[in-house]
C-alpha cells in the first residue's frame, strides 16, 4: 500500500471528527501515543510491514472491494463502533484499551490483592512475553488460513462477515504488538517482527499452535473454526483479561468485544447450514437424516458430515488448551499473569493453595476423574469451561432440528477423542469414549472424521453466490442483517 | 396505566458471548447455562449494552403489565409473542414509540388522525428508540443552519444540520427527535421538549456521516396585540454553526418507510410536514433510484417561494418521483389545495390506492387532515370503492400513516 493511499484513508476519517480516538495520527489509538515518541516511531516502522503482510497473506484479490465494515472508534459502549464502506487496506487498525479501572487489584495468585502492575514485573518478564507472543501469533494465523475463502463466499453477507473477522484479527495483532513494543524493549520489537514472518502451515516457519496450521479450505470449516477455535481464543482472552499486568488486561477486555462477533459468525453460520438442510429435507419429504445420498442429492450438507466436522474442529481446538495438568499454567496463575475464566465471579480464595480440581485421566485403562492440585489443573479447568461454553451453542443448533421435526442431534465427542496434546495424546478413543487400538482407529476413523469423499462433496457446494440478498443453496439466509440492514443490502461492493 | 416496558434478550439469536453482562454498569444482565437475561428491577435503560452486542438479540422490548422474572426468562427457548402479555388497552401503544410521558403525549396527538393503531410497514427497518431522554440527553453540534425559503416572503423556514460526533444516534426516515431549548420558562421550569421530524435519511444528511437535518419553521404570531415567538423554533432558527444542542430520542416506531423496492410511497404534506418525505425520497434516491415502486408527492404551500426545498425538489426527475406541487396563493390563479389536486387526477390516484403495494403518509398541519381524507373518500366513491374498508385494510397492513400537529 502506498503512502498516498494511507493518507487518503486518513483524510476521510478526519472529517468524522472522532473524539475519543485520535485518528489524526497514523495509528489510531487511545493510549496517548503522541507523547511517547520512541514507541510511536517503533510502531510507525512496524506499520508498513504489517500492511505488506496484509497484502501478501490477507484476503486474496480483494483490495478494491468496498466492504461494509465495523470499525472500533472508541471504547465507550454507546459509541464504540461505526459501520461504513471501506476498502480493507484502508481499515483503521489501531490500539484501543478498555478504560482503566482505578484501584484495580491483582485478582489471583500469590500477589492477590496487591495493586495491578502498570509495568512488566522483572521476575515475570519472560513468562509474560511468551503469553503475549502466543496470543499474538494466533491472530494473523487465522487471517492466513482464511486467505482464499472470499472466492467461494455463499453470499455477500457471509463474505462481509469473513472480512470483518479478518480485519479484527488484524487489530488484535496490533493490540499484542503494542504490548510487545511498549513493554518489552528490543526483545519485544523482534517478537513483533517475527509475528509477521511466521506463516500458517509454512514448513519452515509455522505458526506456534497446531490448529493454526490447519487449512480452512471451505466455508463449513470456516464456520466450525469460528465456533470452536475462535472460542478457544475467547477463553484465552477471558483468562488474560484477568491478568495482574494491567495493560494486557485492558487490551484483552476490549478485544473480547470484537471477538464476540467471531463467535456469532460461527454459531449462526452452522445454525443456518442446519436450517437449510432441515428445510430441504422437509420439502423433499426425507425423514432419515442418515440417508446421506438422498440428502446430498438435494445439494445441502448432510447431517452426519456436519457431525464429523464437529468432531474434528472440536478436538483440534481442545488441543489448544495445552496439557490439562501443567506447571506453566500453574506458574502463570500463581504469578497473577493469567486468571481463570470468570475469575472474579468464582467463589474461592483465588490462590488455590491446597485446593484440588478433578481432572479426567486414564488410569488402568479407564477414564476417571482424579483430584489433582487445582493450581496445576488450570488448563483442565479452562478446557472444561470451554466444553461447557461450546455445549451452549450446540444446544441452540439442536433446537433447530427439534423445531423442524428432524430426528438428529449434534453432540460433542468425548474429551479424549482424537487428541494430540495432553492426557490423551497417546491413546485412541472413539467419539463415545471407547478406548480402541491404533489398528482399529485406522480402520474406523472415517466413521468419525471426514473422508476425502466427504471433503470433495463439501467442496462441490462451494460455489460463490455474489448477488445481493441471495444465498448459496446449502445455507439459509440470516434472521437479521448486520447493523439491522435490510435483506438485500449490498454488504460488499465488488468493483 | 400500570404497564411497564421491559428490556429482553432474544434467546434464539443470542450467542451467550457475555459482552452485555460485561458491559452493563448496573449488573442487570445475568445468565444461566441456557440464557442471558435482563433483570427488570436493575435495568435503567441506559442502553450501554445495545451497540456492543454482535447479534442484535439484545435489542428487544415488550410492554407488559408485570415484568417477566429471571426464572421465566431462563426457561425460554424463544421470546414470548408481542401480545402475549401486552394489555389490549390502546393507550399503551405509544409506549412502544417512546417512554417519556411528555413525548408520548405529543405523539399521541400527532397520530390521532389515523384513527387507531397502525403498525409499521412489514419491510421497515427496526428503529432504535429512547436512546436518550431528558435525564440524559445527547449533545449535538450545529454544523449548518440556513434559511430555505425566499427572504422576501413571510414564511421563514430553516434547514438545520446537527452532527452527533461519535455518539450513537441512529435514526430512520419518519422518526422524530426531541430538542430541549436552553434556559427556563417564565415560571423558572426547564422548557418543554419539542419534537422535530428528521428530514434526512438514515445514513446521514451527508452520506456516511453521523448527522441529520431538521426542517424548522420560525413560529411568530400575533396574539391579542402581542407578538408571540415560539420558544423552540426560534431557538433552533437562531443557532450558529458550532453551537451545542441537547437532543433526546429517537422517537417513533410506526411512521416508517417500507424498505422494499416494490413499494409505492404516496406522500401528502404541507409546509414543514415535508421533512419526513425529504428523508424518504432521499433514501430511495441514494439506495434504490430505479426501484419499481412509485414515489408520488402532493406538497402544498402558499407560493413557490415559501415551499421548502423547492430547488432540490425540482431537480428530481419526473421518472423518479411524481411531484404535485400545489399553491394556494398564486397571483392570478384560483386557490388550489392539496385535496383539489388529488381530486383533479383521481383516476391515477385510485389506481395507486387500490394497490396493496401502496403506502400512504400524511404529514403537516391538522387542518389539512380532514380535506385529504374527504378527497380519498370521494376518489374511492367515484371508483366504486368503499373508503372506510380501503382505509381499514391499509391500516391493518401498516400502509396508512398520519402525523399532524
Amino acid at each position: 500500500m502506498s503512502e498516498e493511499s494511507i493518507s487518503a484513508g486518513l483524510g476521510t476519517l478526519r472529517e468524522d471528527s472522532m473524539v475519543e480516538v485520535n485518528y489524526d495520527e497514523l495509528i489510531p489509538n487511545n493510549v496517548d501515543l503522541s507523547t511517547d515518541l520512541r514507541l510511536k516511531r517503533a510502531l510507525e516502522s512496524w506499520q508498513p510491514k504489517f500492511l505488506d503482510w496484509w497484502k501478501v497473506a490477507g484476503p486474496a484479490d480483494t483490495r478494491e472491494f468496498e466492504v461494509y465494515l465495523r470499525t472500533a472508534v472508541g471504547v465507550d459502549p454507546k459509541g464504540w463502533a461505526k459501520f461504513d464502506y471501506l476498502k480493507m487496506p484502508e481499515y483503521r487498525w489501531g490500539i484501543l484499551l478498555a478504560p482503566k479501572e482505578e484501584g484495580r487489584m491483582i485478582p489471583c495468585g500469590k500477589h492477590k490483592g496487591e495493586p495491578v502492575w502498570q509495568e512488566v514485573p522483572g521476575e515475570y518478564r519472560a513468562m509474560l512475553r511468551r503469553l503475549v507472543v502466543v496470543q499474538g501469533d494466533t491472530e494473523p494465523a487465522s487471517v492466513e488460513q482464511q486467505r482464499y475463502l472470499s472466492k467461494t463466499a455463499p453470499s455477500l453477507y457471509d463474505m462481509r462477515n469473513l472480512f470483518q473477522v479478518n480485519v479484527e484479527e488484524g487489530r488484535h495483532l496490533w493490540a499484542m504488538v503494542y504490548l510487545l513494543v511498549k513493554y518489552f524493549g528490543r526483545d519485544g520489537r523482534e517478537e513483533a517482527e517475527a509475528l509477521l514472518q511466521r506463516r500458517s502451515a509454512d514448513a519452515d516457519r509455522p505458526r506456534i499452535l497446531g490448529a493454526f496450521n490447519e487449512e480452512t479450505p471451505d466455508w463449513l470449516s470456516f464456520f466450525m473454526f469460528t465456533f470452536f477455535t475462535d472460542r478457544d481464543g475467547k477463553m484465552q482472552l477471558e483468562s488474560l483479561a484477568q491478568s495482574g499486568f494491567d495493560p494486557l488486561s485492558r487490551s484483552c477486555r476490549f478485544m473480547l468485544t470484537e471477538e464476540a462477533h467471531h463467535m456469532f459468525v460461527g454459531e449462526t453460520g452452522i445454525a443456518r447450514v442446519i436450517q437449510r438442510t432441515c428445510d430441504a429435507m422437509n420439502e423433499a419429504g426425507i425423514t432419515n437424516a442418515r440417508d446421506i445420498e438422498a440428502v446430498r442429492n438435494l445439494g445441502v450438507i448432510d447431517l452426519p458430515t456436519l457431525q464429523k466436522k464437529v468432531n474434528f474442529h472440536g478436538s483440534v481446538s481442545r488441543d489448544l488448551f495445552g496439557s490439562e495438568v501443567s506447571t506453566n499454567a500453574a506458574n502463570a496463575f500463581n504469578a497473577g499473569l493469567k486468571g481463570r475464566f470468570g475469575e472474579t465471579k468464582i467463589d474461592d480464595d483465588h490462590q488455590l493453595e491446597g485446593a484440588v480440581y478433578p481432572v479426567t485421566r486414564l488410569v488402568d485403562g479407564c477414564f476417571i476423574d482424579e483430584d489433582v492440585p487445582a493450581l496445576s489443573a488450570i488448563n483442565a479447568r479452562l478446557l472444561d469451561d470451554y466444553i461447557k461454553d461450546c455445549q451452549g451453542g450446540i444446544k441452540r443448533w439442536n433446537k433447530v432440528f427439534e423445531k423442524a421435526g428432524i430426528d438428529f442431534q449434534i453432540t460433542q465427542p468425548h474429551k479424549a477423542f482424537s487428541r494430540m496434546i495432553g492426557e490423551f495424546a497417546d491413546i485412541f478413543v472413539t467419539t463415545d469414549g471407547e478406548i480402541i487400538s491404533e489398528q482399529e482407529w485406522n480402520q474406523r476413523k472415517t466413521e468419525w472424521l471426514c473422508t476425502d469423499e466427504d471433503n470433495v462433496y463439501i467442496q462441490s457446494l462451494m460455489n460463490p453466490c455474489m448477488k445481493k440478498g441471495e444465498y448459496a443453496g446449502w445455507i439459509a439466509s440470516p434472521r437479521i442483517g448486520i447493523n439491522n440492514q435490510p435483506g438485500d443490502f449490498e454488504y460488499v461492493k465488488i468493483g | 396505566m400500570n404497564a411497564i416496558r421491559q428490556h429482553l434478550i432474544d434467546p434464539e439469536i443470542c450467542i451467550r458471548c457475555n459482552t452485555c453482562e460485561e458491559t452493563c454498569p448496573l449488573n442487570a444482565v445475568t445468565h444461566d447455562d441456557e440464557n442471558y437475561v435482563v433483570d427488570a428491577e436493575k435495568c435503567k435503560f441506559c442502553l450501554d449494552c445495545i451497540t456492543p452486542c454482535p447479534t442484535g438479540s439484545i435489542n428487544n422490548w415488550r410492554v407488559v403489565d408485570r415484568a417477566y422474572s429471571l426464572e421465566e426468562q431462563f426457561s425460554w427457548d424463544e421470546l414470548p409473542g408481542e401480545d402475549d402479555r401486552t394489555p389490549a388497552d390502546s393507550s399503551d401503544d405509544s409506549l412502544s414509540e417512546a417512554n417519556e410521558l411528555e413525548v408520548i403525549e405529543i405523539l399521541d396527538v400527532a397520530h390521532s388522525g389515523q384513527g387507531g393503531r397502525v403498525k409499521p410497514p412489514f419491510s421497515a427497518a427496526h428503529p432504535y428508540i429512547n436512546l436518550y431522554d431528558r435525564g440524559a440527553p445527547v449533545v449535538a453540534t450545529v454544523v449548518g443552519n440556513y434559511r430555505i425559503t425566499d427572504s422576501n416572503f413571510e414564511s421563514d423556514v430553516h434547514h438545520v444540520v446537527l452532527d452527533f460526533g461519535t455518539s450513537f444516534f441512529p435514526v430512520l426516515e419518519g422518526q422524530s427527535i426531541g430538542v430541549i431549548p436552553t434556559g427556563t420558562d417564565a415560571s423558572g421550569k426547564p422548557h418543554l421538549m419539542r419534537l422535530y421530524s428528521v428530514a434526512s435519511p438514515r445514513d446521514g444528511e451527508r452520506p456516511g456521516h453521523n448527522n441529520l437535518s431538521l426542517t424548522v419553521k420560525r413560529v411568530v404570531y400575533e396574539d391579542a396585540g402581542n407578538t408571540v415567538r415560539g420558544v423552540a423554533s426560534n431557538y433552533l432558527c437562531d443557532l450558529n454553526k458550532g453551537d451545542k444542542v441537547q437532543v433526546t430520542g429517537p422517537f417513533g416506531s410506526n411512521f416508517l418507510m417500507p424498505n422494499h423496492a416494490g413499494a409505492n410511497i404516496l406522500m401528502i404534506c404541507t409546509g414543514t410536514g415535508s421533512a419526513p418525505f425529504r428523508a424518504m425520497t432521499e433514501y430511495r434516491r441514494r439506495h434504490m433510484p430505479f426501484a419499481e415502486g412509485k414515489l408520488k408527492l402532493y406538497f402544498g404551500a402558499r407560493t413557490p417561494e415559501e415551499l421548502p426545498y423547492i430547488g432540490s425538489l425540482n431537480k428530481l426527475s419526473d421518472k423518479f418521483i411524481d411531484k404535485q406541487l400545489v399553491f394556494s396563493r398564486l397571483p392570478e390563479a384560483p386557490r388550489e389545495y392539496v385535496q383539489d389536486r388529488m381530486m383533479s387526477e383521481s383516476s391515477e390516484l385510485l389506481e395507486l390506492m387500490r394497490s396493496v403495494e401502496t403506502y400512504v403518509y400524511i404529514c403537516g398541519l391538522k387542518a389539512m387532515e380532514q380535506g385529504v381524507e374527504d378527497a380519498f373518500a370521494r376518489v374511492s366513491e367515484e371508483g366504486g370503492e368503499n373508503w372506510s374498508d380501503l382505509k381499514q385494510q391499509m391500516m391493518q397492513s401498516g400502509r396508512y400513516h398520519v402525523e399532524t400537529y
